[in-house]
């Protein structure tokens, strides 16, 4: 076994064991940092596969914006943040069931691709992964009908937000 | 390739000749070179931690009109040492009904945070952690670690002013963030390229700040609020908060933010120098005239870093102790209603004419792009004077005239 694959294992590892945290804890916060640390092993995922920008971005945008607003609107709704319920439904297998029939989809589709079950190759010396990405962005022939259709949608968005956050001055 | 010119790489070679020579496999070597490089990194950073604690306390003494330490060794140096061993020795308090995981893990990951910065500061060119293609992505990710640091501390101290604290950090942060990373752009634009090295290389000739004075000017007010010091101090804010998100702690884990935020502080000073004052380099090309090739020697070079590094550290300092505290609501308005769409105006002004000013003499693009910004800053301060005329007139009409007798 290599060195990757070894890494690859633990990470997979992490992210599973704190993504099963996430829905079994009782303590809301707990689950909003266990989704940290999942998010954070995803991130490893991409720094193995050499993906740099991926891997920061992942960091920036999910746990610097996503998971700290998340816990920020936890903290902000329920003084006390601990569940008492039962935490299984009386159908829990049927859904284990089904999560299990995914699982084996899955795997039966991603072994149908060619060279799934080899290492990625190194990435060629010299190769600037951000430019390539940037390029691809804003080339007609790659992305950028897709870039633009997300960008008009966000500043939609963006536009509605500040829409909504001032009509209550008017009254 | 000797010690003097090449130092890591040096000693490198001699470890993994060394190891082999022992029968160590390739692998094995490669990775306990990596836990060396890696731990006499941090060694040195928190060495240097242990300095500021001093330069912290005799500098704040100096603009308080104080001595500050001066009791234990020449100049009071050995007085962080006391310092640490006060804090070592101090009961370790954990609140109530306190999160016990969480509390403890906060101020780990608040160093942590801190440290893994060092991983892409550039000491010289031959002296530094990674060479990453998205190293200034990495600076804002490691900053979001840190808030997540804060927000941990704060939550599971039980404790309403750590709480209060930790509610204005996420503020904060989720704000300044915004122009910090608009204004990482810049020199972004300028270097063609997000790494450290490069972005310091391509200021060998002139520094950035020459071209982007006003780009600096809006990453040192970010960068200070990114570091939660005054006058953006309303995470701690003692005089209402107590202290803020870290009441709760006693002993070395108040220690650790302690010491993450003075080497937080140092580390953005080190940026600063990096993005916008030639980092380690940065001579104006005096380096390329003859006699004084010993300008790019890896000492001299980390010489000038740490020094400019340090001159960014002092100049936060001094923003820290001459401002008063800003009220919240002020520190929200400012950003959003001011800093970020000046940034996003002079990252489009930026883009644009360095696109074309740079088919020009370098003399001539520096001339062109110092002279957009001050345009920019200009035309700022002109709108802000015309509408604090506008709302002063306003304030004269609605107020009542003063009685004459």
């Amino acid at each position: 076994m290599t060195a990757e694959q070894i890494l690859f294992l633990l990470t997979g590892a992490l992210i599973l064991g704190s993504a099963l945290m996430v829905v079994a804890t009782r303590k809301l916060l707990h689950a909003a940092l266990w989704l940290v640390a999942a998010l954070f092993g995803v991130a490893i995922l991409y720094a193995i596969l050499q993906a740099s920008f991926l891997a920061v971005v992942q960091v920036v945008v999910y746990i610097g914006a996503i998971a700290i607003l998340f816990i920020f609107a936890v903290m902000l709704t329920r003084r006390e943040m601990r569940d008492q319920g039962q935490q299984t439904r009386t159908n829990w297998w049927i859904a284990a069931l089904l999560g299990l029939l995914i699982l084996a989809g899955l795997v039966f589709l991603i072994l149908a691709v060619p060279g799934a079950d080899r290492l990625p190759a190194a990435l060629p010396e010299g190769l600037d992964t951000v430019r390539a990405l940037g390029n691809a962005l804003v080339s007609p022939e790659a992305y950028v009908l897709p870039f633009e259709v997300a960008s008009v949608l966000l500043l939609a968005a963006l536009v509605g937000a500040v829409y909504i956050a001032s009509v209550g001055k008017k009254d | 390739m000797t010690f003097w010119n090449d130092p890591i790489n040096f000693i490198a070679n001699w470890l993994t000749g060394l190891l082999t020579g022992w029968g160590v496999p390739d692998l094995w070597a490669t990775i306990i070179e990596y836990a060396l490089g890696i731990t006499a990194l941090i060694v040195f950073a928190m060495v240097l931690d242990i300095l500021l604690v001093w330069v912290e306390r005799k500098v704040v003494a100096r603009f308080q009109d104080r001595l500050g330490p001066n009791r234990i060794g020449p100049f009071g140096l050995i007085q962080p040492f006391a310092d640490i061993i006060k804090l070592v020795i101090k009961e370790d308090i954990t609140p109530a009904n306190a999160d016990k995981v969480v509390y403890n893990i906060a101020p780990v990951l608040a160093a942590t945070s801190v440290i893994s910065l060092w991983a892409i500061l550039p000491l010289s060119s031959r002296i530094f952690g990674v060479d990453m293609n998205v190293a200034l992505l990495y600076l804002v990710a490691a900053g979001a670690l840190g808030t997540l640091a804060i927000i941990m501390a704060g939550w599971s101290s039980n404790n309403k002013y750590a709480l209060i604290g930790a509610f204005r950090m996420v503020a904060n942060m989720v704000s300044y963030e915004i122009p910090m990373v608009i204004i990482l752009l810049i020199p972004t634009i300028l270097a063609d390229t997000m790494s450290v090295q490069g972005i310091t290389q391509a200021q060998s000739g002139i520094w950035f700040a020459i071209l982007s004075p006003l780009g600096f000017i809006i990453f040192f007010i970010s960068a200070i609020a990114e570091l939660g010091r005054s006058p953006f101090d309303l995470i701690e804010a003692e005089s209402e908060l107590t202290a803020g998100f870290n009441v709760e702690y006693s002993g070395m884990k108040f220690g650790w933010f302690f010491a993450s935020e003075l080497l937080h502080a140092f580390t953005f000073g080190g940026f600063m120098a990096v993005l916008f004052f030639g980092g380690y380099g940065g001579f104006f090309g005096l380096e390329k005239v003859a006699g004084f090739g010993w300008l790019t020697n890896p000492f001299v070079e980390s010489a000038v870093f740490l020094a400019k590094a340090m001159f960014g550290y002092w100049a936060i300092m001094w923003v820290k102790y001459s401002m008063p505290r800003v009220r919240i609501d002020h520190m929200l308005a400012f950003n959003w209603k001011f800093l970020v769409p000046l940034s996003l105006a002079l990252l489009v002004t930026t883009a644009i004419l360095h696109k074309l000013l740079i088919v020009l003499p370098t003399w001539q693009y520096a001339v062109g792009m110092f002279a957009s910004n001050v345009v920019i800053i200009t035309g700022t301060i002109e709108i802000l004077r015309a509408h604090g005329r506008k709302q002063r007139k306003a304030e004269e009409k609605l107020s009542p005239q003063p009685v004459k007798n």
